[in-house]
């Protein structure tokens, strides 16, 4: 199994991935190649099987909503590539 | 003897006595690391002048008689744990500027006993592998034999443990990650059950699947070192509120009619290497030979937990690497034209083939039409994997199996074949899916001087009863003594 061009393409868009074409052809053997593996799976029926997304089964975590500490805005920005004036800065989005 | 070549517990009680301080300790251990970094490259960054301001602080507080268990003592650690002020890179090119403004809460808890950092080690970018081949920055050597892998991902906390480049280091372990190269390495590594260690501030892979746990150099300072980082963490939701045993206490080398399950799967797999095969079978002996029993237990679906993992784990990292976008932290590629550039541009440059790899698998996995066919279907068997332990767990205390299939091989050599590296993970990431707790501890050598480990799992909070079985083995072998001669 392999997956075409386009599988990769979309999947590397969703991911925010830039693709270009020397690293799809690997990427859609290796992904095939390791998708083909993971088929083994449906040898199994797991029809009336309920998924486990959480080993330990916690149930929610709640607390009192007390303000507490937090980072403060220079430090929270100190790792920023562009920051300015208590903000980070992006490129444009909106024309 | 070097002070370098301590154990944690040895170096306690000279500290303790008097007999040495710890900033001479600390000396020690940076000078080791000086002269054999250049051929280990177990570091990603040493934190010197930070390691002999502490170990000074250190040495006050037991001037002060106000020692804890880990005051003045030399740890490293895995560079995926934030340390407020040093770099936290993940091993990843787009984190190597990130400083985080904030300490995980198992460096707050190693600090405030006075622990002393000696720096962060290398692994697998984002704990991405098994081999620390995926650093961005530099591959460790295996210490016993500078050609082959130490094992990872948290392979840079495993040999610098065995080299003394530290006393013990933390590591994470997502699918084998502290276990397999502490077996790797020759040196004792332990996944806490999920819950027990807090995950605040580690940086997240897989979070249904990631732990942090110790490294160290024999069973009796892993359970030191678990004792300090266990506990329930508010900051933490996902940690859990139980009683946290004394370990150390637990202890005895008492295995007097301790029921071992061997599970058929686990020794019957293919690619098994004799040496590891015998390595085991002799663990099993030593065992039953201090009193323990010996029952089959059978985990049938353990074939499918290879496939399993590798669709749930990547899956879990796709969403949580979506956070480095060139925006908060880390590095940003601006040569685009636009934001969506900016991001493509910034992830493709900064993330490595392994960590784009699993992004893509887990984005595959999850998007429309694929969730029920992949994500769903590898969560069902998951649980499926959970109740094989459970049915396991009622007619045995523990349950003993090899670490990894093979001793540790040599760099590059299944670097193009993701699959077969996934593959060698086989033993140990039914752990994680589980959530139960899991050890490695040494027991033997192969032909070519590799260290074997075995591993040892146990029950859900039950770390107490694994540990003491590697302590009882410990006392009727003398592998956990073995050091790498560099």
């Amino acid at each position: 199994m392999k997956l075409t061009k386009e599988e990769v393409l979309h999947v590397a868009a969703l991911a925010r991935l830039h693709m270009d074409d020397a690293r799809i052809d690997t990427f859609a053997d290796q992904l095939g190649h390791i998708l083909e593996y993971v088929e083994t799976l449906d040898r199994l029926d797991t029809k009336d099987v309920l998924p486990t997304f959480h080993a330990v089964g916690t149930q929610n975590a709640f607390r009192e909503d007390i303000p507490a500490g937090h980072l403060d805005r220079e430090a929270a920005l100190a790792n920023a590539p562009a920051a300015d004036d208590g903000c980070f800065i992006v490129p444009k989005v909106i024309e | 003897m070097d002070l370098y070549a301590l154990s944690i517990h040895e170096a306690q009680d000279l500290l303790k006595s008097r007999k040495i301080s710890s900033v001479e300790l600390t000396r020690a251990v940076l000078s080791r690391i000086e002269s054999i970094e250049p051929s280990v490259d177990a570091y990603i960054t040493v934190t010197e002048d930070l390691a002999l301001e502490q170990a000074e602080a250190a040495d006050k507080m037991i001037s002060e008689n106000a020692t804890q268990p880990l005051t003045g003592i030399p740890i490293a650690v895995k560079d995926l744990i934030c340390t407020r002020g040093t770099a936290t890179t993940c091993a990843s090119k787009i984190l190597e500027t990130f400083v985080p403004p904030y300490d995980a809460t198992v460096m707050a808890k190693l600090l405030a006993a006075g622990a002393v950092m000696t720096g962060k080690v290398n692994m697998d970018e984002f704990a991405m592998g098994s081999s620390t081949e995926n650093s961005g920055f530099k591959i460790t050597k295996n210490p016993w034999n500078l050609a082959h892998v130490p094992g990872g991902s948290s392979g840079g906390s495993a040999a610098a443990v065995a080299a003394g480049m530290c006393l013990g280091s933390l590591g994470s372990d997502t699918g084998g990650s502290i276990r397999q190269p502490a077996a790797h390495c020759g040196v004792v590594g332990v996944k806490p059950t999920y819950g027990r260690v807090s995950r605040f501030g580690l940086v997240a892979f897989a979070s249904s699947l990631d732990q942090i746990g110790p490294l160290a150099k024999d069973v009796t300072d892993a359970a030191i070192l678990l004792q300090l980082i266990s506990g329930y963490d508010p900051k933490d939701s996902t940690s859990i509120d139980t009683p946290v045993p004394d370990f150390r206490k637990a202890l005895t080398g008492d295995v007097q009619g301790l029921k071992i399950g061997i599970p058929k799967e686990y020794h019957t797999a293919e690619g098994m290497d004799p040496d590891v095969q015998s390595a085991v079978q002799n663990a099993m002996a030593v065992l039953k030979n201090a009193g323990a029993e010996l029952v089959d237990v059978s985990l049938p679906h353990s074939q499918y937990a290879v496939a399993a993992y590798y669709l749930i784990a990547p899956a879990e990292a796709s969403s949580n690497l979506a956070r480095y976008d060139g925006v908060k932290y880390g590095l940003r590629d601006s040569s685009g034209a636009n934001l969506l550039d900016m991001y493509q541009n910034t992830r493709s440059g900064g993330f490595g083939p392994e960590v784009q790899r699993r992004i893509l698998l887990g984005t595959y996995a999850l998007s429309a039409g694929y969730y029920d066919a992949y994500y769903k279907k590898a969560s069902q068997i998951r649980t499926l994997i959970k109740n094989d332990f459970a049915s396991a767990f009622d007619r045995c205390d523990i349950i003993l199996s090899p670490v990894t299939p093979t001793p540790a091989f040599k760099i590059g050599e299944n670097i193009d074949d993701p699959l077969t590296m996934y593959l060698s993970d086989i033993f140990t990431l039914s752990a994680n899916l589980a959530g139960i707790p899991g050890l490695s501890v040494p027991c033997g050598l192969s032909r070519n001087g590799l260290p074997i480990g075995v591993q040892l799992m146990g029950r859900y909070f039950d770390e107490s009863t694994i540990l003491n079985a590697a302590f009882a083995f410990e006392q009727a072998t003398d592998f956990h003594t073995l050091r790498p001669k560099l």
